[in-house]
């Protein structure tokens, strides 16, 4: 039953290029791409963070995915298909030089944050110190191959990028639950209770940990790719460094990070809110946009810590299903 | 069973045991005391992997523990009730005995060493669903035990079991550990609560500021005039 709710609303998802959705539709087709591509990268970092690795860093990742594949086609004219897993690769290698001092070493909670949070910076800084070839600050154009590109992932049709952010979204979905149901997830909820407890019953804690952070670091690269593919400029302030990296974390506790929709909802409800604000104050109050989507994210800390979506569907299971002692 | 040999060890420019000897043989009750700060943590964490040895070696069966990761220890037979209980608050009495088979070997086990620990702490098995976070602290205890014995060890590590407990519930929880032992496990138990530990115990150490300062048959140790004096109070 679930699975055939799921399958119909795939299919739904799929065809919502193809409806007809007036005047908007490629207003509309653009927003809901960014969506998929950053509830992507949303549930790759929920996937550490949901167990307290807290990262303030994942624009690192990102960055060194988009930067990785951009460069290579601009200048080498290597196809993205070779550059993604290379740009993967490259940010499992990070997450492995900056993840296995910090887990062997026992740097948890606030201090890995802000290692994490130091690593997103010294990659923006990096790639505006090498101007020469990353264009710095300024930013960085894929080199243009045509409307409709197979070896370059390049397609002008926003319909095809739509389809491609949706693969990607769902494979991300897919490596969530896949982790959620299997003997990892109890091992790192115990590494995340108590980690002194779970080294005692004989949890391999720095092994689980690596290997979890490599996995939400590839993913994240390749949510960089996509993003640097579809929007075809990069720059170090939207991809990489404290700011764009907040904005996963902010999304994700948004959603909620406990739950395989949570990270989506929370996106595309940062998303749709920052448009529609964007929209109805335009120039006249700066900053209020961020005022209410400031005031919104503490409230729901405060009052729903699983997240909105988190938080709903406890409501709803509560009601639906006589109360059980655990979850 | 288990050989601790000459060992030294610390944390950073702190040196917490200075070479420290201690045998536990087979089907043994071994008791370490000494007061706060002596090092008796220091110890077990030592033997189960946490703490690496900075000198001398401690040895499992005769073979060395040497490099082996604290998961590793496990698997070879050493389980550790760490200090302050350290069960998993937020899953439930089952879930934390089931983390406790974690390992592979105990994983396959599992079936038949929950219900020897339900059998021996009835209470877990009554509240198996319940979260161990709502547990009072003596059935957190006791969940904390059966969940080091959940992976099958030879030798199990029970670091100060009667922290924080009621005097009632102290009581209670030795008569568990004496039946525990009953089963043949071999057990090396670290407290503060002299009388009581020595009284379950075979032999025992004194430790002092990081040295084996007196060691002896457990009854002997509690005659002595220097520790009764010391330690137990009398």
């Amino acid at each position: 039953m679930k699975r055939l709710l799921a399958l119909v609303g795939v299919a739904l998802l799929a065809l919502v290029p193809w409806l007809p959705l007036g005047p908007a539709r490629l207003y509309i087709l653009h927003v809901l791409v960014l969506v998929l591509i950053w509830a992507f990268v949303g549930t790759a970092w929920a996937l550490m963070g949901r167990f307290g690795l807290v990262s303030l860093g994942h624009g690192a990742f990102l960055g060194l995915g988009a930067y990785t594949t951009t460069l290579l086609w601009n200048f080498l004219g290597v196809s993205p298909w070779i550059g993604t897993p290379l740009a993967a690769g490259l940010a499992v290698l990070l997450a492995l030089v900056l993840g296995y001092p910090c887990f062997r070493f026992r740097v948890v909670g606030h201090y890995f944050a802000l290692v994490t949070l130091a690593l997103g910076e010294v990659i923006r800084l990096l790639i505006i110190a090498e101007r020469d070839w990353t264009g710095g600050s300024l930013g960085l154009t894929l080199k243009d191959a045509g409307a409709f590109n197979l070896a370059a992932i390049q397609f002008a049709d926003k319909r095809i990028f739509y389809l491609v952010a949706l693969a990607v979204w769902l494979v991300g979905l897919w490596v969530w639950w896949w982790v959620d149901r299997s003997m990892t997830r109890s091992a790192l909820e115990a590494i995340g209770e108590d980690e002194t407890a779970a080294a005692s019953v004989g949890i391999p804690v720095t092994g689980f940990k690596l290997r979890i952070t490599l996995l939400s670091a590839g993913l994240t690269a390749v949510g960089g790719v996509l993003y640097a593919q579809y929007v075809t400029y990069i720059n170090p302030g939207t991809l990489a460094g404290i700011g764009v990296s907040l904005q996963i974390v902010f999304a994700v506790v948004l959603g909620g990070m406990y739950t395989l929709l949570g990270p989506t909802v929370g996106t595309a409800l940062t998303i749709a809110l920052a448009e529609y604000l964007r929209v109805a104050f335009g120039v006249r109050f700066l900053g209020m946009a961020d005022t209410i989507y400031g005031l919104a994210l503490v409230l729901i800390i405060i009052f729903l810590p699983a997240g909105l979506y988190g938080g709903l569907r406890e409501l709803v299971l509560r009601r639906a299903a006589p109360p059980r002692a655990a979850t | 069973m288990l050989e601790v040999s000459s060992v030294t060890a610390g944390y950073g420019e702190f040196t917490a045991l200075w070479d420290v000897n201690l045998v536990v043989n087979a089907g043994e009750a071994v008791a370490v005391v000494g007061p706060n700060g002596a090092g008796k943590t220091t110890l077990m964490r030592v033997i189960s992997g946490l703490v690496r040895v900075r000198a001398g070696e401690v040895r499992l069966e005769g073979r060395s523990l040497g490099a082996e990761p604290a998961h590793g220890i496990v698997a070879r037979g050493i389980a550790h009730v760490p200090e302050g209980r350290r069960i998993f608050p937020k899953l439930t009495v089952e879930e934390n005995l089931k983390m406790g088979a974690f390992l592979p070997a105990a994983r396959r086990r599992y079936a038949g060493t929950v219900a020897r620990v339900y059998e021996l702490f009835p209470v877990l098995a009554e509240r198996r669903r319940q979260r161990a976070g709502t547990l009072s602290g003596g059935e957190q205890q006791m969940l904390a035990i059966g969940r080091a014995l959940m992976s099958g060890p030879k030798l199990i590590l029970l670091d100060e079991p009667s922290l924080g407990l009621a005097p009632v519930m102290v009581l209670r929880l030795f008569d568990l550990i004496r039946r525990v032992r009953e089963e043949g496990y071999t057990i090396l138990i670290v407290e503060q609560n002299v009388r009581q530990v020595l009284s379950l115990a075979d032999r025992a150490y004194l430790l002092e500021v990081g040295r084996i300062r007196v060691e002896g048959r457990a009854a002997d140790l509690a005659d002595q005039d220097f520790v009764r004096q010391a330690y137990v109070g009398l």
